[in-house]
């Protein structure tokens, strides 16, 4: 009952919603980058929507399977072949026993999400089988999938009984980032650091996502530097006027090192540091980050505590969706 | 001290104790984060004390933003009312300081550093006007530090003095970062110390590194069994300068699964300390030493 890995593909690992509870000690959550996908994937193989599942760069990669499995592949469009026979995504497909499951080139999107009927069966450390590659902890190994590696597959994970092969979540629920891409952010943190106008500017620019975006963060380009307010750097925080004392990073905060290029911390986020920060990107949007190209343009929207709580209600209406197109 | 509360985003609450780094700055959020885990407020997922302020993370579909500020903004009152004493440990780590594995480091990143023509800790003695780098090591080693936040990466703790501000060494963080900086290299930036867990980019100042793992994934080392990270903020941490020899002979120890830090219960007074400082860190040490 595994899976072996003929090509790990760019940058491929295993993921499910993460492991919350250690952020204090610097360990961070990690799991998918894009959880609506995650979920989406693994409740069309009939698993349960936060099993383990592959997440897949930009390049996918080549896996024979030692036995039957239902697989589906959701999140970035990056058609998957069963030995060379394209299927669709988004929709559940039998792999047989001996069968090798490879990936056409990405045409929108950044990573996809392979679920496997009955999950990828890693240790579970501190309670999840999340990859938190730079403390090189959970997932296989801690690390990225190499060539030769062999993944387990939960035992009686054949293909469900209940799950009929072709069944699909519908075009309409399968959220992605718009053009350009808008994500929607809170100001505040130390938004008070920087002038009135840089503030309208920063909303007005239009950003585009750097070849520097990964688990950790996504670095964005492009736009015009921020003014600081004038002020005595405090002791302790260093001399730069986007120094701070060291202080937590939220999820999804935006810090501007140097005010030229904001940082969005993602799901393996280092857990705090000396820059200023102006807002953070709500909850709701932090799945689209994870499927932005390095060059996407990107805008960031203001929006009000309502709003995001508004917002965060939508995604959670588009996850019973799902879940209840694939009941 | 002016509390500052801000949202981070529809998950987070920011709270700011200070602008400035000071032990009172990182007492009260402390006492804050205390209070906080002891009243197991549901939804509630993450509490995290920083050096002079702290996050929460709470999952907003099971108690409202506002719901969960008004809690924190009552358990600073209460905690403000509250004596500022803490039981926690002393922890001894040894620093084989000038240590060939950093110096390489630095000299292959040499154009990176405010000053190329000497080494990290040659230029942080400079600027602080102690007296090259015995007098550094005196300083650094002198006096204890407390673990005023954990982070950035696995297990890293960030390390502030507990002498008088006049006392504190400060240093600049390098240029620009380094992309490779030595495991359990012990450095330094702004005015806080910290060691790497693990191997990665970096851009405070190197001094020195230590034979003792802080961070092991693995749980082989037997220190880290019950849990993989060694610090939580609060401890203290007292250097003790090695050489080459203890070095050499501490590494082959914890490989062997031997070797043990030495850690002591201690109970320490912010009133206490802020009387008298050399005294309150003399005993402190008594502690560790057994006396």
């Amino acid at each position: 009952m595994a899976i072996n890995v003929i090509k790990p593909g760019l940058s491929t690992t295993v993921q499910d919603l993460g492991r919350p509870g250690y952020y204090h000690i610097g360990i961070p959550t990690s799991g998918a980058m894009d959880m609506l996908s995650l979920a989406a994937a693994n409740l069309l193989v009939g698993n349960p929507a936060g099993a383990a599942a592959l997440e897949a760069v930009f390049m996918g990669p080549e896996l024979e399977f030692t036995a039957d499995a239902m697989v589906a592949v959701t999140g970035a469009d990056m058609p998957p072949k069963v030995d060379g026979q394209e299927q669709a995504g988004w929709t559940a497909f039998p792999v047989k026993k001996g069968q090798v499951l490879s990936f056409g080139f990405l045409k929108a999107g950044a990573r996809a999400y392979i679920a496997v009927s009955g999950g990828i069966d890693v240790p579970v450390v501190l309670g999840s089988r999340s990859t938190y590659t730079l403390g090189a902890l959970g997932g296989f190994e801690g690390r990225k999938l190499q060539a030769g590696d062999v993944l387990p597959m939960a035992a009686g994970s054949g293909a469900r009984s209940s799950v009929s092969a072709g069944r699909s979540v519908p075009e309409e629920l399968r959220r992605r980032p718009g053009a350009p891409a808008e994500l929607r952010m809170l100001p505040g943190l130390y938004w008070h650091r920087i002038t009135e106008a840089a503030g309208e500017r920063f909303f007005e620019d239009t950003w585009k996502v750097a070849p520097e975006a990964d688990r950790i963060g996504y670095r964005f380009k492009a736009g015009q530097p921020l003014e600081f307010v004038d002020r005595e750097q405090p002791f302790g925080a260093g001399s730069d006027p986007s120094n701070i004392v060291d202080a937590c990073y939220p999820y999804g905060s935006v810090q501007v090192p140097g005010g030229t290029e904001p940082i969005v911390l993602h799901r393996d986020a280092v857990s705090g540091g000396g820059y200023f920060m102006v807002g953070t990107v709500i909850s709701a949007d932090m799945d689209l980050i994870g499927q932005l190209q390095p060059h996407t343009p990107t805008r960031f929207v203001k929006v009000t505590m309502e709003e995001a709580l508004a917002a965060r209600r939508d995604r959670k209406a588009v996850l019973e969706g799902i879940a209840a197109a694939l009941a | 001290m002016n509390t500052r509360y801000s949202f981070g985003g529809d998950e987070h609450i920011f709270v700011e104790c200070d602008e400035e780094m000071s032990l009172e700055a990182f007492f009260k959020g402390m006492s804050i984060t205390t209070a906080l885990r002891e009243a197991k407020i549901r939804g509630v997922t993450e509490i995290c004390p920083a050096n002079a302020s702290f996050q929460v993370r709470f999952d907003p579909d099971v108690i409202a933003p506002e719901a969960m500020l008004s809690e924190l903004k009552a358990l600073e009152a209460a905690a403000q009312a509250a004596p500022s004493v803490l039981e926690t440990r002393i922890i001894e780590v040894p620093v084989y300081y000038n240590d060939p594995w950093t110096h390489e480091t630095l000299m292959r990143f040499r154009e990176r550093h405010q000053d190329p023509t000497s080494t990290d800790v040659e230029y942080t003695a400079r600027i602080n006007n102690l007296d090259g780098v015995d007098g550094f090591v005196k300083a650094h080693s002198g006096a204890p530090w407390f673990v005023s936040m954990v982070g950035f990466v696995a297990g890293l703790p960030f390390l502030y003095q507990m002498v008088d501000r006049a006392r504190q060494i400060q240093s600049p963080k390098y240029l620009r970062p380094r992309t490779d900086t030595p495991r359990l290299t012990v450095g330094h930036g702004g005015c806080f110390g910290c060691i790497y867990s693990v191997r990665g980019a970096g851009g405070y100042q190197m001094f020195g590194i230590t034979p003792m793992p802080i961070y092991d994934p693995n749980q082989t080392v037997p220190y880290l069994r019950d849990f993989m990270c060694l610090f939580k903020p609060g401890d203290i941490v007292k250097w003790k300068p090695i050489g080459r020899e203890e070095y050499d002979h501490t590494v082959a120890e914890v490989d062997a699964g031997r070797w043990m830090p030495r850690i002591a219960p201690v109970t320490f007074s912010l009133a206490e300390f802020q009387k008298d400082i050399d005294g309150t860190n003399t005993r402190i040490m008594e502690a560790l030493n057994g006396h």
